[in-house]
């Protein structure tokens, strides 16, 4: 019967969005790995990897637009390819972000290290866990592990002020740090953005298994 | 079961021709009209615990339904469900089966029409059907349409013309067929029928049009069109369509019942009920994982 094949056109996609985060994912490690041990070669590595990044976002696009005009799906089906559209825009935009943060090192590491990098890293790693875990709630279906997601975006924006008062208070003390507490805050910036993206794709693993649409709301109508 | 019912109708078609056709109504033509989809929708056709025996077998199981008014409503399913069943209750078809008999209610505007009061012709001009196979007369498309507004005792030529444009406009048709309306209605293509019985069922003017499976004889074209037809029918009409097309009840319905072995198993707003349904069987039905 042709529904089994469909059924396996829709693991296939699912097997390619996994494999596109878990290379988002990589690029997120590479990229905190570089910064934090000023290791240039592997920023650029980063740089370069980002397009195959880019190729599976349109390979996903790609598929997806090709299931929703042959198979015209519905219900949990129809949730699950847009939701799969929708998610690897978001993976290509982490994976832009992670080449970000390599950019921005490769500029840093011209220059002495302006300080131990601690809540940098710290920031960094909770939103690739958070990457991790809304993938890791996409292929489980679990929507609680989604929302659990959802709450540490919170913890990431507490970090991410506390970053930018203290590298203000560099700026401040001496002016000659400026360039590159600037490129530091950036970077907090990125990761910031990851975690929101990682966020989103929380989001939407709840719309994929409950059909209901939490983006947009505050966060007590959202958990 | 439902092939035994058609040929009982057609066989017994004069007794019919009152839900096919029947008096002239009021003014209202089927042209503009603007209507506020925003409005909250009233309700048309109440089904409240209903159920339909053929003898001994019980076809549906207290069905509670509200039909809302200048929208569409489609009923989905697997055969046998009940749909058509349903569907023929609502202008009492049915009670041309022997052995069949029903419990509960379906209520017109807030009237039962299972009530002594009801004149039963008088219900089947309110409420219209068009069935799966186009069955125009074999008379011209002008007599076609004109059938009906002469049994309620139309005679007037010029208000019969001005009944016949209308409905043919109404069923989109009339720019096909007006330099031909003479002409025998069996020499129009599959569609171009289809869409002549739409406009015979309206030259009565009907408040509810009732489609069983309309569109399964007709080619993509002929199927679009008459899925156009029904965005700009509802203005002036309910409607109710049994369809076996899935797609075809997401495109043009504004809500969705889906029935599953005489019982209603959801009903929802069409939307809704496309992309997040909330009954595991109505997932199964519109994924086609069904059994």
């Amino acid at each position: 019967m042709s529904l089994r094949h469909f059924d396996e056109e829709l693991a296939e996609l699912k097997a390619t969005l996994v494999r596109m985060a878990s290379l988002a994912e990589d690029q997120i490690d590479q990229a905190l790995s570089a910064l934090t041990n000023r290791n240039s070669d592997q920023a650029r590595q980063v740089i370069e990897r980002d397009h195959k990044v880019n190729a599976l976002d349109v390979e996903i696009d790609e598929e997806c637009l090709r299931l929703l005009a042959l198979h015209q799906p519905a219900a949990r089906d129809l949730r699950l390819v847009t939701t799969a559209m929708k998610i690897s825009t978001e993976l290509e935009r982490i994976s832009d972000l992670a080449e970000n943060v390599c950019e921005r090192t490769l500029e840093l590491n011209e220059e002495p290290q302006l300080k131990p990098y601690i809540d940098i890293p710290r920031m960094g790693s909770i939103a690739r866990t958070m990457v991790k875990e809304s993938i890791d709630a996409f292929v489980k279906d679990d929507s609680t592990l989604a929302r659990k997601v959802l709450a540490n975006d919170d913890l990431v924006d507490d970090l991410m002020e506390q970053i930018f008062r203290e590298l203000l208070s560099y700026m401040i003390e001496d002016p000659h740090t400026t360039t590159r507490a600037i490129r530091l805050s950036f970077i907090a910036k990125y990761l910031e953005r990851i975690a929101d993206h990682a966020t989103n794709i929380a989001e939407l693993v709840v719309y994929l298994v409950e059909g209901k649409i939490i983006r947009h709301t505050t966060p007590t109508q959202s958990v | 079961m439902l092939d035994r019912q058609f040929r009982t109708m057609t066989g017994s078609l004069p007794l019919i021709m009152p839900s096919l056709m029947t008096m002239q109504g009021d003014e209202k033509g089927y042209s503009a009209a603007p209507h506020h989809d925003s409005a909250p929708a009233k309700s048309k056709l109440l089904v409240q615990s209903f159920s339909f025996f053929y003898g001994p077998t019980q076809a549906l199981f207290k069905i509670d339904v509200d039909i809302p008014e200048h929208q569409v409503t489609a009923f989905i399913g697997p055969s046998g469900c009940g749909k058509s069943t349903l569907l023929r209750c609502m202008n009492r078809l049915n009670d041309l089966i022997e052995g069949a008999r029903h419990e509960g209610d379906i209520l017109l505007d807030n009237q039962d029409i299972f009530s002594p009061a009801i004149d039963i012709t008088h219900l089947r001009k309110r409420v219209g059907m068009v069935f799966q196979k186009s069955n125009p007369f074999p008379k011209s498309i002008y007599e076609n349409v004109a059938y009906g507004p002469r049994l309620q005792g139309i005679k007037q030529r010029t208000v019969l013309d001005g009944i016949v444009e209308h409905s043919l406009q109404g069923a989109g048709l009339w720019e096909e067929v007006k330099d031909r309306l003479h002409k025998s209605a069996l020499g129009l293509s599959g569609g171009q029928q289809q869409r002549l019985c739409i406009a015979r069922a309206l030259a009565v003017k009907p408040d509810v049009l009732l489609m069983d499976e309309p569109c399964s004889a007709l080619d993509p074209i002929a199927t679009g069109r008459i899925e156009e037809l029904l965005f700009t029918l509802k203005k002036e009409l309910t409607i109710v369509i049994v369809t076996h097309n899935m797609q075809q009840a997401a495109r043009v319905s504004d809500w969705t019942a889906f029935m599953y072995m005489g019982q209603l198993v959801e009903f929802g707003l069409t939307k809704q009920l496309f992309t997040a349904p909330t009954q595991k069987q109505t997932e199964d039905y519109i994924t086609g994982r069904f059994g």
